[in-house]
């Protein structure tokens, strides 16, 4: 029912494979603690890749925000691979698809961040 | 699994069916109600590719309950309905808490919004319903419903 995460090092990008529901609860707290862990460790090169994300609530989305900016302000940055349609569409209604870097190929996403 | 208990099975309008529960003010209470939500809905007809949209607004609107209105209070229940008729598919969710401000509610497209943690919910509802209205009850507490319109083609 909730969320999955696991990481990865590509490179210095980390990746983390995100799976399940990022909604109010445990979900959108796993994300929020695993992100504020890897700024901690100055793991700033960060790519989400929510292709196995099922579902994003309105606290989701808020997570994803304050991730970016958290991650932003430390001088790092944090991408997107993967989006479903449901959550490009989500994204989009709530203006937020062009705050944030959006890629659909792990390798050219990862080169991105060079 | 525990659901609260079923109050209604039939309203009294030939042409409507309602069901009603009244659910704790937990998380637990807004997993429970989005999979009703579901079930109801493809139970009245909802389109598939709306489906998903209903279950969205009521888990916003179930958080705004148990979280905003009740405040997880034990002592507090949010009463629940669903009511399908031909013409529509009725959501309507009430707490038990001090309200809220609708008409003041901060615009989350604004500039200065948009990157705010929260302020979406509503938001989110109005753009997956046909219709939301808000409802302050006595003595207190707020209603909401949400309208999607059935369309026979």
């Amino acid at each position: 029912m909730s969320v999955k995460l696991s990481t990865r090092q590509v490179g210095d990008v980390t990746v983390v494979d995100v799976a399940g529901r990022i909604t109010l609860g445990e979900g959108s707290s796993a994300l929020r603690d695993a992100l504020r862990d890897m700024v901690g460790k100055n793991q700033k090169k960060i790519l989400l890749n929510l292709g196995d994300v099922s579902y994003i609530d309105s606290s989701g989305i808020g997570e994803l925000v304050s991730g970016f900016t958290t991650v932003t302000n430390q001088g790092g940055q944090l991408k997107l691979l993967n989006l479903t349609k449901r959550v490009k569409d989500l994204l989009q209604i709530t203006k937020l698809y062009t705050v944030f870097d959006v890629h659909d190929d792990e390798a050219a996403a990862v080169r991105s961040f060079a | 699994m525990r659901r609260g208990a079923l109050t209604m099975g039939k309203n009294s309008r030939a042409d409507t069916e309602t069901v009603e529960r009244f659910l704790d003010s937990t998380l637990e209470s807004v997993d429970n109600a989005e999979e009703m939500a579901l079930q109801e809905a493809e139970k009245a007809g909802v389109p598939e590719d709306d489906l998903h949209k209903i279950a969205m607004a009521v888990r916003e609107s179930m958080v705004n309950a148990v979280v905003h209105g009740n405040r997880y209070n034990a002592h507090k229940k949010v009463r629940l309905s669903f009511s399908k008729s031909p013409a529509e598919f009725v959501v309507r969710i009430a707490d038990q808490g001090e309200g809220f401000d609708y008409d003041n509610l901060p615009d989350p497209l604004a500039q200065e919004n948009l990157m705010r943690h929260s302020g979406r919910g509503i938001f989110l509802i109005k753009a997956f319903m046909d219709d939301f209205r808000v409802r302050r009850l006595e003595p207190a507490g707020t209603e909401v419903t949400l309208v999607k319109h059935l369309v026979s083609k």
